[in-house]
């Protein structure tokens, strides 16, 4: 930097980021807040912001009434298996494509993520025909296979744009001093790879954590993950602000702390490389 | 260099990859180009027989098609603008010199990891309602009358739903890009006394319009799918019925799948369009 940066200036901007900041934030903030009042207060007017009596009876009362502990297991086991079951089919595909390219590895990359293009509701009835015939139909696995192949276009770019970074003299030089192939992987590239591997399926674990159109159509009870344990509320009951902020904010709570750790990732993965 | 040898290895490693997202194009799109030609109502007779184009011309000449159509144009165009625009500000403000910015950057993203049924609900009930809402509450503080938004200004009220959700993405990749804006170049511009304006539309703008084109086709292709957004707040009433939900409502509702399978093809040759000019923007950028 040439010129130092004059310190009015820099509380005039830091003042006004802030603001913008917490007003964006703002809706998270209110919902956590709300979560700790009770109906009366939620609903009170003017509003009130801390000064009300903290409570936690909405966490037990939507865990009661919803058994949301079941939903959240849901959602761990359809996000996470369907992350790790498509890193496991992803990696070696984004291996192969970064370290031994050939004329038609462009077209590959191209075409899986055009399929990524393709309109969830286009292809709806045909997915929801098949579920009902193989009998996947709000079961868990029928879920972590649709998400695992949804995610998977992104999946295999994420990795690609992070190995394409290794550099290939060190794959060689271990070539060079006899490693087989299983070798060169296990102890070669993996170690180089983890940090990559990593940011791919914090992003992804997200994004199915969060995607709210095959698991609000393909479940109905047993394998209902949280996206649909929210939609559960979407009837107005009486009062009802407070309890549905207390299930909001344990809806997201987890996601949010894994969100703060993949803002770098966030671009690279939404943009397919494409900016970085 | 790949031996013969590496090179089918590495066939074999692309292959699972390759046929599992083969098979989730194909099966599926053939069965929704064999129903759309089909009068096909699982409820009420199953199969009924081909009917050649029937479906494809009875879903455009329907009476809710325009207004499904009109509904997503202006979904997308609203959303796309605000958050195009506010994010420009945005990325620009965030890029400047502060205190505590690492914390602001992440008050500015936590909407993008919330999920869509969670936000839909929080922004109807806690802040839409025409009764309990914060935003009544503060209409009544200035002595306005409240507003019902989503039956009123159902559209707006999507429109700031979705916007909110979006505006971080649209930040950050363009806060992304602004940072590799050689600061040099700007300093000097403001050397030379050029205006603000002058130097954001001479040097900033034209930096930033390949990750503008990433930012709107990447978007119009999520937000011509929006669907919890709508399903958990107007239900596709008040004329927030987009195609999307339109071609939802024929095949899950109504259950005439081989009407909202031409609907769901006129959906994919829609999203193909967009996605050519992306993929040129990223296959580009693999040459690169």
């Amino acid at each position: 930097m040439a010129r130092a940066v004059t310190s009015r200036r820099k509380s005039l901007n830091t003042a006004l980021a802030w603001a913008v900041g917490l007003l964006i934030f703002f809706p998270i903030l209110w919902t956590i807040l709300t979560s700790f009042k009770t109906e009366a207060q939620a609903i009170a007017s003017p509003p009130l912001f801390l000064n009300f009596d903290w409570t936690l009876e909405n966490y037990a009362i939507v865990q009661e009434r919803s058994d949301y502990m079941r939903f959240l297991w849901n959602s761990v086991i359809i996000a996470g298996g369907s992350t790790i079951l498509g890193v496991i089919i992803a990696v070696p595909a984004a291996w192969a494509m970064a370290f031994v390219p050939s004329k038609r590895t462009k077209d590959i990359l191209l075409w899986m993520l055009s399929t990524k293009m393709l309109p969830a509701v286009g292809v709806l009835y045909p997915i929801y025909l098949l579920f009902i015939r193989l009998g996947l139909l709000d079961t868990r696995g029928g879920l972590v296979v649709v998400l695992m192949l949804i995610n998977l276009p992104i999946i295999v770019w994420m990795l690609y744009t992070y190995f394409r970074e290794i550099p290939g003299e060190i794959l060689e030089a271990a070539r060079m001093d006899g490693a087989t192939l299983k070798e060169e992987i296990l102890y070669v590239l993996t170690p180089m790879a983890v940090p990559g591997i990593a940011s791919t399926v914090l992003l992804n674990f997200i994004l199915a954590w969060n995607e709210a159109f095959w698991t609000l159509n393909l479940t109905a009870v047993d394998a209902a993950p949280l996206t649909a344990f929210i939609a559960s509320y979407s009837s107005p009951e009486g009062l009802f602000f407070a309890k549905l902020s207390a299930a909001s904010t344990m809806a997201i709570a987890p996601i949010l702390i894994l969100g703060w750790f993949s803002q770098k990732q966030l671009v690279r993965g939404l943009t397919f490389g494409a900016v970085k | 260099m790949a031996t013969q040898h590496s090179r089918s290895v590495a066939r074999l490693m692309m292959a699972p990859a390759v046929v599992l997202l083969l098979g989730w194009m194909l099966v599926p799109l053939t069965m929704t180009l064999y129903f759309s030609f089909k009068k096909y109502l699982p409820l009420r007779g199953g199969d009924l027989g081909w009917v050649g184009f029937d479906n494809y011309v009875r879903f455009v000449s329907s009476s809710s098609f325009w207004p499904a159509v009109q509904a997503t144009l202006v979904i997308v165009g609203g959303v796309l603008v605000i958050t195009v625009v506010l994010g420009i500000l945005l990325a620009m403000l965030l890029d400047q010199p502060m205190w505590g910015q690492g914390v602001v950057r992440i008050l500015v993203i936590a909407p993008f990891f919330v999920m869509p049924t969670v936000s839909a609900l929080v922004w109807k009930n806690m802040f839409m309602d025409p009764v309990n809402g914060l935003l009544a509450h503060l209409w009544r503080f200035f002595g306005a009358e409240p507003i019902s938004w989503l039956s009123e200004a159902s559209m707006t009220s999507i429109i700031m739903i979705v916007s909110w959700q979006w505006l971080p993405f649209a930040t950050l990749i363009l806060l992304t890009a602004i940072q590799s804006l050689d600061s040099e170049q700007l300093e000097a511009a403001e050397m030379d006394g050029a205006p603000v304006l002058k130097r954001f539309y001479h040097i900033v703008l034209p930096h930033l319009s390949r990750a503008i084109t990433i930012v709107i086709l990447i978007q119009t292709i999520f937000l011509l799918s929006i669907f919890a957004e709508i399903f958990v707040t107007t239900g596709g009433a008040f004329g927030t019925r987009t195609l999307t939900y339109l071609i939802f409502q024929r095949v899950l509702e109504s259950q005439n799948v081989g009407l909202g399978s031409a609907g769901g093809v006129y959906a994919i040759i829609l999203a193909n369009i967009v996605a050519i000019f992306l993929m040129r923007i990223v296959g580009k950028n693999l040459d690169a």
